[in-house]
């Protein structure tokens, strides 16, 4: 079916129509003639092209409890998404080519949005061997992410040797950088706030000393570093010096390090435990102004779905993580959009075109993250920008409830998603199929 | 972690003990300065008469009023007799039976004196008698504190209105009452003069006067 | 309203007071022949200690049998809580008995907060974790005052592991509410960054601390933190006699303390490592008074929370 989307506003920008045919934008311009498209007013609405997530735990194999890859990437659309980049620390682990295919295919059956599976860099993230990297990217799940996420791969020499070894067919490692033995047992960030609540720290030299050592080490072998969850002044500093130095270095924020403060842990609700942990003010300000800036490249949700069970519990026993689809964009544009730091066409790069060029989805057979013009694919989210909502768990398409958001009312709301010209969401929600 | 907040200026004992209900201004005098120690002064020489020369006594006053009370018997005995009876405080708080209905609250002193109680002649001492809940509490105290030979009650004012079966062996005054009415007991070392008052009831009962 | 004591933070000035004034007159009945009052008469206090601590379970057991509470126990080993069954599960059977209150020890900071949460009655911290155990900084603080007469300006000097001390913590806390000169006395491996902010002034050298002390009281240290053992984190201290050499309280650091000072430690000691035997049975030490004072002090904290209607002291929920 053909649809035509009447007085929308793409980027945020001058209000006009948008004809979709055969899954591409076909016709851009004012005052459309309706023919036999099916007809949605966007009453005005923010049209930005489909969001690319590098960052989402869908748990699917191994805790379907949680999340399953249908779930997960229903709730991706309903945030915008029409890709998602799935992370490795599944069970088993997605470090051969079968289990990036499963998810892959899962993901295609599904139908919300695409998958792009992420790799482990080792095998079992054991940080010890290797995985077939090479297998994976080969596969039909076309891997260019490599990942031990949840786990650091904190030896430098095997480090090294994986970012050399993707440079073969374009890769990227995204390091989760935490200095595993400056943060034995850590719960939250180590400073006032931890030093009171007596729960072990977790510093921003863990993060930081790891971001400075793989930053040169992309340097010294030439190829493609990306940083997952900046969390800290410090990295902040950090990346804009290696950006400066012109290595090839990229790094995504989490909406929730862009809002919330490790003041919130003094509650010991481990709705607000997470992995790289919560930080403070003065980090949030500099995360802020990081992505403005350009130094940060895009926002990654994160969203580590967990079960009930893992998350009613004393804050030490309790998983660390939040989930984030369905309000990344409400989130970036309270911190970012209303705050005058982000135009709506700055949040369709930090959002879609750029984490789908560092994903290498941009080049991709189904292309993702492509900007909005006639005969790119109808990849598209559109997004009423009045809306006021409040969070409610509840109401997630996420198979999990763990939202930091709960209760917090949010501007603007995602009112469709197409995926190559097809509803995924309308008025809301989940599109019939 | 905060800094310290600055010491209340009131302790917070003295914020919350019981203060007199009611507004005295508007109650009219039962008894005068000299109405009290005339009272208290035939207390004594009862309670002389009626423990054959006051051996084996203790005083035991039931705060706050009571406390001043028992101390005051005990001199005046000392002054009429030359006999000194022991005198000291029992505070019933944790024995009241409407503990569950309000805030718990500060305790009072207890202060027994030396010699115990096992064996003595008690003689409790209380400001009011009203309904006589605070006496049964008063008892089950003593009987956690001792064994006494035998215990007696000497009351300042009894209103009248029991709800339990006990009766005063020392009365200073009867002072015939409506339940919609306070008595005020105002001794000098509390209150800084003696007289006792009586008053239309107020909306914050005296806790003391109605358990 | 039901309120709860998991922090000493949850004390104003004239809480704290009213728990120490209390705790005076409740010492009595420990001395009378009939050491029992009928206050919470009908009232259940359940003891929930994930975590092994047989001095402050009897404690606070005593404490409850003395108000005549109906005190149930519940140890961690042995008993259904330590065989995976969570807290709130935990915390849902205790709903179900109908306990008034819990007093919970959990090897987890922030257990009790959670607890909290999950039920009507309310929680005592029994010390969690290393965040806090307010009930102990109580009893430090009554027993300061029941030797040295005040609070107000007296200079405290804590030593030893300040950052996994929870009694360390809520001393803090609360003597700096009560007006006491706090000061932290550690090797810098053993303050928690951070440390700054507290309200308490910190020094790594005792002998200059120690003339300048009106009480000093000396934290365990344990003897896992020398490490390096496998997974843990590096070790704090190189060793035992050098830890005991720089942070030990020993008789000829005794001897540099004022006349009236006092020595105190919460317990178990590590009689030889930071404390010397003849300092800690010395006159100046406390030690068997502070386990005495604690079933008073904790006697008047279920008493406050418990007693009446609704609770005279404490966080509400
Ligand atoms: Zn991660």
């Amino acid at each position: 079916m053909n649809h035509l989307l009447k007085n929308v506003r793409p980027y945020g920008e001058s209000a006009t129509d948008v004809r979709l045919v055969d899954g591409r934008i076909a016709e851009i311009g004012t005052g459309l003639p309706e023919g036999s498209s099916r007809v949605h007013d966007g009453a005005g609405a923010v049209l930005l092209p489909g969001l690319v997530d590098l960052h989402t735990h869908l748990r699917e194999p191994g805790r379907e409890d949680a999340e399953t890859v249908a779930t997960g990437t229903l709730a991706a659309a309903l945030g915008g998404f029409t890709a998602v980049h799935a992370m490795a620390n599944t069970d088993p682990v997605a470090d051969t080519a079968g289990v990036v295919e499963q998810v892959w295919r899962l993901g295609r059956e599904a139908g919300h949005c695409d998958v792009a599976p992420v790799g482990a860099v080792t095998v079992g993230l054991g940080g010890q061997q290797m995985a077939e990297l090479g297998t994976m990217a080969d596969s039909a799940a076309r891997v260019r992410v490599f990942s031990d996420d949840g786990k650091c791969v904190s030896d430098a020499g095997l480090m090294r040797r994986a970012l050399e070894y993707v440079k073969a067919f374009d890769g990227v490692i995204a390091q989760h950088a935490q200095e595993p033995r400056l943060t034995v047992g850590s719960q939250m960030n180590e400073g006032v706030q931890s030093s009171l609540l007596g729960l072990t720290g977790w510093p921003a030299v863990a993060e930081e000393a790891i971001i400075a050592r793989d930053c040169l080490l992309a340097a010294h072998v030439d190829s493609r570093l990306h940083v997952c969850h900046v969390s800290t002044a410090g990295s902040v500093d950090l990346l804009r010096w290696a950006k400066n130095k012109g290595w090839k270095v990229t790094a995504e924020v989490t909406p929730h390090h862009l809002l919330l403060t490790d003041d919130l842990a003094a509650t010991y609700d481990p709705l607000y435990k997470v992995n790289p942990p919560l930080r403070t003010q003065a980090d949030v300000d500099a995360l802020r102004e990081g992505l403005a800036d350009g130094t940060i490249d895009c926002v990654a949700t994160d969203h580590a779905p967990h079960a009930l069970e893992d998350k009613e519990a004393e804050w030490g026993a309790a998983l660390p993580g939040m989930t984030g689809l369905e309000t990344a964009l409400a989130v970036v544009a309270l911190t970012m959009v209303e705050t005058g730091r982000l135009d709506w066409r700055s949040v369709a790069d930090r959002m879609s075109h750029t984490p789908a060029r560092i994903g290498r989805l941009d080049g991709a057979p189904e292309p993702q993250g492509r900007p909005l013009a006639v005969g790119e694919p109808a990849n598209l989210c559109l997004v009423d920008p009045g809306a006021r909502w409040t969070v409610d768990p509840h109401e997630s398409a996420s198979r999990s409830r763990n939202t930091p958001f709960v209760g917090r009312e949010l501007p603007v709301r995602v009112v469709a998603t197409f995926l190559r010209g097809r509803p995924t969401v309308l008025d809301g929600k989940p599109a019939p199929a | 972690m905060t800094a310290a907040p600055p010491p209340s200026p009131v302790p917070a004992r003295a914020r919350l003990a019981r203060p007199v209900s009611g507004d005295p201004a508007a109650a009219r005098p039962v008894l005068s300065s000299a109405d009290v120690a005339r009272v208290i002064d035939r207390m004594a020489h009862e309670l002389l008469e009626k423990t054959r020369g006051g051996d084996e006594v203790v005083l035991l006053g039931i705060p706050t009023r009571g406390t001043t009370l028992a101390r005051r018997l005990a001199a005046r005995v000392h002054a009429f007799a030359g006999l000194t009876v022991p005198s000291g405080s029992l505070d019933i708080t944790l024995y009241r039976d409407d503990l569950r209905l309000k805030s718990p609250r500060a305790l009072e002193s207890t202060d027994v004196p030396a010699g115990g109680v096992d064996g003595a002649l008690v003689v409790l001492v209380d400001d009011v008698l009203f309904s006589g809940r605070s006496v049964r509490a008063a008892l089950d105290a003593l009987a956690d504190l001792g064994r006494p030979r035998a215990v007696q009650l000497a009351v300042l004012v009894d209103r009248g209105h029991r709800e339990l079966p006990i009766r005063a062996d020392y009365v200073g005054k009867n002072i015939p009452t409506s339940l919609q009415e306070t008595v005020h007991v105002l001794l000098a070392e509390d209150d800084g003069r003696d007289a006792v008052l009586l008053g239309p009831a107020d909306a914050v009962r005296e806790d003391r006067a109605r358990p | 309203m039901k309120r709860h004591l998991l922090s000493a933070a949850d004390l104003s000035y004239d809480d704290a007071i009213l728990v120490l004034d209390t705790a005076e007159e409740l010492a009595q009945v420990s001395e009378r022949t009939i050491k029992k009052l009928p206050t919470l008469r009908g009232r259940t206090v359940v003891n929930l200690f994930f975590e092994d601590s047989t001095r402050t379970r009897t404690s606070f057991e005593l404490a409850a049998k003395r108000l005549s509470a109906d005190v149930i126990t519940f140890s961690a080993k042995g008993s259904s809580v330590s065989k995976g069954e969570t807290l709130k599960d935990t915390a849902l059977t205790l709903e179900a008995m109908g306990s008034d209150a819990v007093v919970v020890r959990h090897s987890w900071s922030g257990a009790p907060a959670n607890l909290a949460r999950w039920i009507r009655g309310s929680v005592v911290n029994a010390g969690d974790g290393t965040h806090e155990h307010p009930t102990q900084a109580l009893l430090d603080a009554y027993t300061m005052r029941r030797r040295l007469g005040r609070l107000e300006g007296l200079r405290v000097t804590i030593v030893g592991d300040i950052l996994h001390s929870r009694v360390a913590r809520s001393n803090v806390l609360l003597l700096s509410t009560l007006g006491a000169d706090v000061t932290l006395v550690a090797p810098p491996t053993l303050l928690p960054v951070g440390v700054g902010s507290w309200p308490a002034q910190v020094s790594y050298d005792l002998d200059a601390v120690l003339p300048k002390s009106d009480v000093v009281m000396m934290l365990r240290v344990q003897r896992e933190r020398m490490g390096p053992t496998g997974e843990q984190a590096a070790a704090y201290f190189p060793s035992a006699r050098e830890y005991s050499r720089r942070y030990g309280l020993d008789v000829r650091r005794v001897a540099t303390l004022a006349d009236e000072a006092i020595v105190m430690h919460p317990g178990p000691m590590v009689r030889g490592m930071e404390i010397a035997p003849e300092v800690a049975d010395g006159v100046r030490s406390t030690i068997v008074e502070q386990v005495a004072n604690g079933v008073s002090v904790r006697m008047a904290v279920l008493y406050l929370l418990l007693g009446g209607s609704d609770s005279a002291i404490g966080s509400p929920s």
